[in-house]
């Protein structure tokens, strides 16, 4: 059992869908982050979940998914300031690296290095 | 060929019948081909399992579901082969987690009533082994009979 289930959690939606949970962490929350399902959170649950598996920013909760095999999925909320910002932190290091990614490939030449003499004799 | 190989049977909800029965005998049918084989699940199923086999015969490593997760994440280990036992959303859902933190090739094992739509709801690279079957495991035993490995 998971340390989540011993913490003041909020329970938002209950045995549902995972689908219909995600959709309602985008609906009711101010910020949404994706992640890789086995993203860790509160020291030891990592999330189980079909890609993009949404988390969610309202204030100073963090909305997620919580699935368990016999019960379906929840939509849980918990107060973590450190929580979110290490979510926030893991979504601008994700867009620093895809940014570095484009900027690489921009660099990088499109072909065979031409020599002076071919560029010169066109 | 299999000698030294591990697989793992991810088991999900024990509220539909068939799917003890085929942990059991697929784990036999693994381990007599050489695998080494772990089988990962929840408080429930594996007390069915240990009550069902409780020499360890057919089973005889047992895991706990998110520890198993949890060590695969961390990189402490993983599997060559994994067939991820389902019947309902979150069975489909373990399955999808399973896809993508591990290198196993992924078997999705699609049961119950609703199997054939269940196996269609799943995008996630995984090869399906799809039979309606709740109290009969025939039609998933023929299934997964013909799985190459």
């Amino acid at each position: 059992m998971s340390c989540i289930e011993q913490m003041k959690y909020r329970l938002y939606l209950e045995r549902t869908s995972f689908k219909e949970a995600r959709e309602y962490i985008e609906k009711i929350s101010e910020e949404v982050y994706y992640v890789d399902p086995g993203y860790k959170i509160f020291k030891d649950y990592y999330i189980i979940g079909v890609p993009p598996v949404a988390m969610g920013v309202r204030g100073k909760e963090l909305l997620f998914t919580y699935v368990k095999p016999c019960h379906g999925t929840f939509v849980m909320g918990l107060d973590s300031e450190e929580e979110i910002a290490r979510l926030r932190e893991s979504e601008a290091k994700k867009i620093k690296k895809s940014l570095q990614g484009e900027e690489k490939a921009k660099g990088e030449p499109s072909g065979a290095p031409a020599s002076f003499a071919d560029i010169y004799r066109k | 060929m299999s000698q030294g190989k591990s697989a793992l049977l991810v088991m999900g909800c024990p509220e539909v019948p068939v799917q003890n029965s085929m942990v059991i005998y697929l784990a036999h049918k693994l381990k007599k081909s050489g695998w080494d084989v772990t089988v990962a699940g929840t408080n429930a199923p594996i007390k069915l399992l240990k009550v069902a086999d409780p020499e360890g015969y057919y089973v005889q490593k047992m895991a706990d579901l998110d520890q198993t997760i949890a060590d695969i994440v961390e990189k402490k280990y993983d599997f060559d082969i994994c067939f991820a036992f389902m019947h309902s959303d979150a069975g489909m859902t373990y399955g999808a987690t399973f896809s993508a933190i591990s290198r196993a090739r992924l078997f999705a094992v699609v049961f119950g009533k609703n199997a054939e739509a269940l196996g269609e709801s799943i995008d996630y690279p995984a090869e399906k082994i799809v039979a309606v079957a709740t109290h009969n495991p025939a039609p998933l035993k023929n299934k997964i009979d013909k799985v190459d490995l």
